[in-house]
């Protein structure tokens, strides 16, 4: 035992030219962002107004910004992953197996937990709020600390390119491989660790989501009332609270497999490995959920206000979202057909399977309904949406084939399954993530993206995909299996072909994005949006200014109908006139306060700790994450007022961006 | 499966062309398509929409049922002739065929009599692996203490590519076998050659075999030592070692040194 555990100079890859550099790299990106902050002299602000934050709109935006971030670097595995493939075909390409492993672990691990989930997160957190007519969440200082666990969780997987190395057993690492019998090294426990602090980091996110969409909502908002986006999050956080601690559990008795010699699920001394499967997936599914219904709440939002009208068959959608939550929980089976099951357990999973696929159809024709007699514009989010539609039903079609027993028996674990889950987490996920990035950035920043460079970015995005992922299905089909690192059939070279070259598709469609995002903000005097309306929305973060004030709305506004903004807006528009102007209460809002940001500091110190064998520090980073809840516990002021003076200011304000919107008489 | 595939795309596809089609016509520039905002609610819609995916998932559901009762990997197949009995073990990095009627084995070559059904007994020496031969059909996992069975047969001469379907760590690349189906008589014959040459895997070979090792090139033993197969399942014969040597030590970094043992 020594003062740093398993750690000396040598964990650090010197003869492994790639992760170096690329460490290296990242590393100088950072120096150089952080340096820069320092010469602008922006630490004051960044601290003040967004590290401590504990606005719901400043940690979505963060949370996005990290998901963003993260998808690039995910997306840098991703074109290794198809480039080493395409280069291995009788040869052994330029990734070694030790490395090539470790890149396709981190390329789900990150997509997944550090690129989807932050930004469905933060799409949440920003939108939630401000849809439900209220001024924050219902815990803000719980909201910051679960965003800085999740970053906590993305320094340490990043961590592991430059400091030992990252786990090798695929993104679920299925024990015995993942067993420190298979795996020694700290690659596995940089998983373990990563996951677990950025698990509890969403757990926190989705009690607080859940209680703010049950307890907090504007006068008048009842259940039946909410936007779309609304219930399918209040679905997706309910999903993560109940399966999340699932994964919790699973990866803590691996841990202790690992770490103290017991054995949930090694081969010796009974441990089952087919316990862990079952578990894993029986948070592996619904997660797929938790992830997607949220997509389908943006494409709700979007297919109603570019159609200009409202969502087709309401109740029926949120019938369809709560049955899709409630069966998306028995069907974690399908994931394992293959592993010895009998023909009645397998066909009875394969059912239930198929059965989601019901309220999922179900949502698809309210949704095309939606369109028809609509007046639809195709603006970008609305691209994204019909881009979702086509790419999703077949997605689905794939989906449905996959839960037919007799078909998984040949296609499980093929290029045809991955195929598959990209098709519909980026024809589902992403493309949703993306329709709601361009739908609600002005409300966030207060200019629109620019749309040219938004709808390149969109038709490269979906032909790089088809070009990727056609070639993947046919592979499939040609019995090719997942995770090679070099192939030795020749048949299959074409198509591996193909598929890298709808990489570069796929990049040229990343870099629109990129410029899309500068051409904006350069230009963001042309595209400002001084209304807070600017896609003639119908909901109620269109009701407050562009960007929202601090505290949302200076008066709760009161609801009226399924479409609390839009029947308010047609009041005003047939009165031609606002509604009086309403008596100004003074509010209270919540402290800015550091506990999150200190919390994940010292998470980072206990997870790094733990995977290196340092227990000293290990020990120090639980009593200073003990201490900052303490202390935090034992504050004396948590809220501050908000005179009626700088309300009526910002209600003013608003009321005159209304009425110039409108076209209505100025009333004050 | 063709049947999954034919029932999902006759509703698939006119759904995405419908699509396609109510956002061209409802374009916002278009005159001549009506524009109806009151329009957000239909029973008769609803009750369509609703019926047209549980009608489809109840016919699909019969097609399931049936499906996975008649192609059970684990149902022997209908034949006159008896089965062949082979049991796999999937060690790593390589594939352990083991004839227990004929007592010899072979490594990462499967030589199997074609026309005759194949019973596979499957078993894992250390991680999980997936047995398959995408040619000849199902695939079914491979794991350390338990046994799964897979009944396939070839019904012609030839040879197919095989594969670990599950990845099980860096030499998981190398871990495909030649399936050779040879016509009845040459089979009887490989067998008996095999058993006159070739070394005898006995527990220290097995031992030696159970070491990491990528891109072993095909052999076979004249001899397998009885009762090989239940002993790794019942826990007698320890499972693989696993990685012995890494960059900066097994613990941080584990290595394989490649090639054959």
């Amino acid at each position: 035992m020594t003062l740093f555990g398993k750690l000396s100079w040598s964990a650090i890859p010197i003869d492994q030219p790639i992760p170096l550099i690329t460490s290296i790299a990242i590393m100088l990106v950072i120096l150089g962002v952080l340096a820069w902050a320092t010469i602008k002299r922006w630490w004051p602000y960044l601290w003040r107004e967004w590290i401590t934050s504990v606005d719901h709109k400043r940690i979505g935006v963060m949370y996005c910004v990290l998901g963003l971030v993260m998808l690039i670097r995910g997306f840098a595995d991703a074109i290794m992953m198809r480039t080493q493939q395409a280069a291995a075909i009788n040869a052994p390409g330029y990734l070694p197996p030790e490395h090539y492993d470790q890149i396709f672990s981190a390329h789900g691990t990150i997509m997944i937990f550090f690129g989807a989930m932050p930004l469905v997160i933060g799409t949440m957190n920003f939108v939630i709020p401000l849809q439900l007519g209220v001024r924050d969440v219902a815990f803000p200082t719980l909201n910051s600390t679960g965003f800085w666990l999740t970053a906590t969780g993305a320094l340490l997987v990043n961590m592991s390119l430059l400091i030992g190395e990252f786990s090798r057993a695929g993104w679920l690492p299925y024990p015995p491989l993942s067993e420190g019998r298979y795996s020694p090294g700290v690659g596995v426990d940089y998983y373990l660790w990563a996951i677990q602090i950025a698990g509890v980091g969403t757990l926190m996110t989705g009690i607080n989501l859940v209680t703010t969409i049950l307890k907090m909502r504007a006068p008048g908002m009842s259940y039946l009332r909410m936007p779309m986006f609304c219930w399918t999050s209040l679905a997706s956080n309910m999903l993560i609270v109940a399966a999340f601690p699932i994964l919790t559990a699973t990866l803590a008795m691996l841990t202790l497999d690992r770490y103290l010699g017991f054995h949930f699920f090694t081969n010796e001394a009974g441990g089952n490995m087919m316990m862990f499967v079952n578990l894993i997936w029986a948070w592996g599914h619904p997660e797929v959920y938790i992830l997607i219904l949220p997509a389908f709440g943006i494409f709700s939002e979007v297919f109603s206000t570019f159609s200009s009208k409202p969502l087709f068959g309401y109740r029926s959608m949120v019938a369809a979202t709560l049955f899709i939550c409630i069966v998306s929980f028995m069907v974690w089976l399908h994931h394992f057909f293959t592993m010895g099951a009998g023909a009645d357990v397998n066909a009875a999973f394969g059912i239930a399977t198929s059965i989601i696929a019901v309220g999922t159809g179900v949502k698809i024709y309210n949704w095309l309904f939606t369109m028809y007699r609509g007046r639809i514009r195709f603006e970008t989010p609305m691209l994204w949406a019909l881009g979702f539609i086509v790419t999703f039903v077949l997605g689905g079609i794939t989906g449905v084939l996959l839960a037919v027993p007799p078909a998984d028996f040949v296609l499980h674990n093929s290029m045809f399954l991955v195929a598959h889950f990209h098709n519909v987490i980026i024809g589902g996920v992403v493309f949703g993530v993306f329709a709601g990035l361009t739908y609600w950035f002005p409300k966030a920043f207060g200019f629109r993206l620019h749309e040219g460079w938004g709808q390149a970015a969109f038709w490269f995005s979906l032909t790089g995909f088809v070009i990727v992922f056609g070639p993947l299905y046919v592979l499939g089909l040609e019995g090719m299996t997942r995770r090679l690192q070099h192939v030795e059939v020749a048949e299959w070279t074409p198509w591996l072909l193909i598929s890298v070259a709808g990489v570069g598709v796929m990049v040229i469609g990343m870099l629109c994005q990129i410029m899309q995002l500068i051409v904006s903000i350069r230009n963001r005097d042309q595209l400002r949006d001084p209304t807070g309306d600017p896609w003639d929305g119908r909901s109620l973060e269109w009701y407050t200014l562009s960007p929202p004030p601090y505290f949302n709305f200076a008066v709760l506004p009161d609801v009226h109908g399924e479409e609390a903004y839009w029947t308010t807006k047609r009041g005003a528009i047939e009165r031609e006139r606002l509604a009086p102007e309403p008596d100004y209460q003074p509010i209270h809002m919540p402290v800015n306060n550091a506990t999150g940001f200190v919390t994940a500091f010292f998470a980072t110190l206990i997870g790094f700790a733990l995977i290196w064998h340092i227990w000293w520090l290990a020990i120090l980073g639980f009593v200073g994450a003990y201490a900052t809840f303490v202390i935090f516990a034992w504050r004396d002021r948590e809220e501050y007022e908000i005179g009626v003076d700088e309300l009526r200011a910002t209600e003013r304000e608003r009321r005159r961006a209304r009425e110039a919107w409108l076209g209505l008489e100025p009333s004050a | 499966m063709l049947n999954a595939l034919t029932i999902m795309l006759t509703i698939g596809l006119p759904t995405i062309i419908a699509a396609l089609a109510f956002a061209w016509w409802f374009r916002a520039g278009n005159a001549k398509a009506t524009y109806d905002p009151e329009f957000v609610y239909s029973g008769r819609i609803e009750l369509i929409v609703w019926s047209i995916p549980i009608l489809v998932i109840l016919f699909l559901g019969g097609v399931i049922w049936v499906g996975s009762h008649q192609l059970d990997p684990a149902r022997p197949l209908p034949s006159k002739a008896p089965p062949l009995e082979v049991q796999v073990i999937s060690l790593d990095w390589k594939w352990l065929f083991i004839y227990p009627t004929q007592g010899v084995a072979s490594v990462n070559e499967l030589i199997i009599p074609a026309g005759v059904p194949v019973h596979f007994s499957i078993t894992s020496a250390s991680v999980m692996n997936v047995f398959f031969v995408p040619r000849m059909g199902s695939m079914i996992y491979a794991m350390h203490g338990m046994q799964t069975d897979l009944n396939l047969r070839a019904d012609h001469p030839g040879a197919f590519y095989g594969q670990s379907a599950q990845f099980s760590g860096d030499g998981f690349s190398d871990m495909n076998f030649t399936v050779r189906s040879l016509p009845p008589p040459l089979f009887a014959a490989w067998a008996a050659r095999t058993r006159s040459s070739g070394p005898s895997l006995d527990a220290k070979a097995y031992l030696q075999l159970s070491r990491q090792s990528e891109n072993v090139k095909p052999y076979t033993y004249r001899a397998v030592a009885p009762g090989l197969f239940q002993a790794l399942i019942s826990g007698r014969l320890p499972p693989g070692p696993g990685p012995q040597t890494g960059r900066n030590g097994p613990d941080v970094s584990p290595v394989t040194p490649g090639g054959q043992e």
